[in-house]
């Protein structure tokens, strides 16, 4: 049985190719469908593009708001920054 | 500062308590006030891989309940210093996992200097799923290179994405790993079974460890003793990867190609 097995194995297409073909499109399917998900490096990204901004102006956590918006054909990221109003004196002058 | 793990996978027996059992044990090893928590209420188990189940007196649910406190719950490991077990209810209607309930016991468990609170899931995606991960700082997606789990897998990574806390509270979002486990170097070989790389692409998500399949994983359950702590054994070592990776330490993949000796093992049929 060992020696049949590796002349099947070879001369078949192999069936871990199969599997992760029909994975990719039934994932990308159920994806769409609201299943969505933020890439994996978004919560670094937000987390440095946040240290930017602050290197600027003071800004408290929740005055900042990070969102990742997915079309059919594209992805949206969007951030939206309040500023602290003026004269609070939060302006860098360093 | 505590930070809340929650081992997932959505499919059963792809390896969550095992995993729980041992991630537990190895933090709690290097040194991490470690508790590890059954969510799976009505057919508990951690407990029996833990090797506490005939010290079991109260579970999560007496203790949201208010009918025991934490610290009567909290079983003490007798081998592994640092590390506890709080079981789950065996009797109990598992609706009585609530919000706030397990919310609170995380809140307590925090007070009590835990570094590490491991939530180990029950299978689905209902209640208790949704409970052991709706606090978690970071997601352990625990899958075996099978087409079912790998799709559950990404089912999982989606609610995790959106129903957890910190999705719905606008926080950074839960740190993921995905953790593959009873991978068959020598099957993928031959190419019927799906590559680190293959799951890698479908999933894409950073991977945390790959676990081989492993006759001392059965061993370790018979035994009622983590696998991690059979520092000698294929799985114990790669768990132990695992959690050093967890902890930030950088460490090469083992155990992912085939044993070169596997193709006179198959030509003879011992493959």
């Amino acid at each position: 049985m060992g020696l049949l097995d590796i002349f099947r194995n070879r001369s078949q297409d192999p069936s871990a190719k199969m599997a992760k073909e029909r994975l990719q499109i039934l994932i990308a399917h159920e994806r769409g469908q609201g299943q969505f998900r933020a890439p994996h490096y978004l919560p670094e990204m937000q987390k440095e593009i946040l240290e930017v901004i602050r290197k600027y102006v003071h800004v408290e956590d929740d005055a900042v708001k990070f969102e990742v918006e997915h079309n059919e054909q594209f992805e949206l990221f969007e951030l939206n920054i309040t500023l602290p109003e003026k004269g609070e004196g939060n302006e860098r002058s360093d | 500062m505590s930070k809340v793990l929650v081992v997932t996978s959505g499919k059963g027996g792809v390896g969550k308590t095992t995993t729980s059992a041992a991630i537990s044990s190895g933090l709690a090893m290097a040194g991490k006030k470690t508790v590890v928590i059954d969510f799976d209420v009505g057919l508990r188990n951690l407990d029996l891989i833990m090797g506490v189940e005939r010290r079991v007196v109260y579970d999560i649910v007496n203790v949201i309940q208010g009918e025991a406190g934490l610290n009567q719950a909290l079983i003490r490991h007798k081998e592994v210093d640092n590390l506890y077990v709080l079981p789950a209810s065996q009797t109990k209607d598992k609706d009585a996992l609530t919000e706030e309930g397990v919310g609170k016991v995380l809140n307590d468990l925090r007070e009590e200097g835990f570094d590490y609170i491991v939530c180990d899931s029950p299978a689905g995606i209902e209640r208790g799923a949704q409970l052991a991960m709706y606090y978690a700082d970071e997601a352990i997606v625990v899958s075996n290179p099978e087409i079912s789990s790998v799709r559950d897998s990404d089912r999982m990574l989606g609610i995790l994405a959106s129903k957890s806390r910190r999705a719905k509270d606008g926080e950074t979002s839960i740190k993921e790993h995905l953790l593959i486990t009873r991978y068959a170097p020598d099957r993928v070989g031959t190419g019927e079974m799906l590559s680190v790389e293959d799951m890698l692409e479908i999933l894409a998500v950073p991977l945390l460890g790959v676990i081989p399949e492993s006759h001392a994983v059965l061993q370790a359950s018979n035994a009622g003793r983590p696998v991690i702590l059979d520092e000698n054994t294929d799985a114990g070592q790669a768990y132990s990867d695992a959690v050093a990776r967890l902890m930030g330490e950088e460490r090469p993949m083992r155990f992912i190609e085939a044993d070169k000796k596997s193709f006179l093992g198959r030509l003879f049929g011992r493959g």
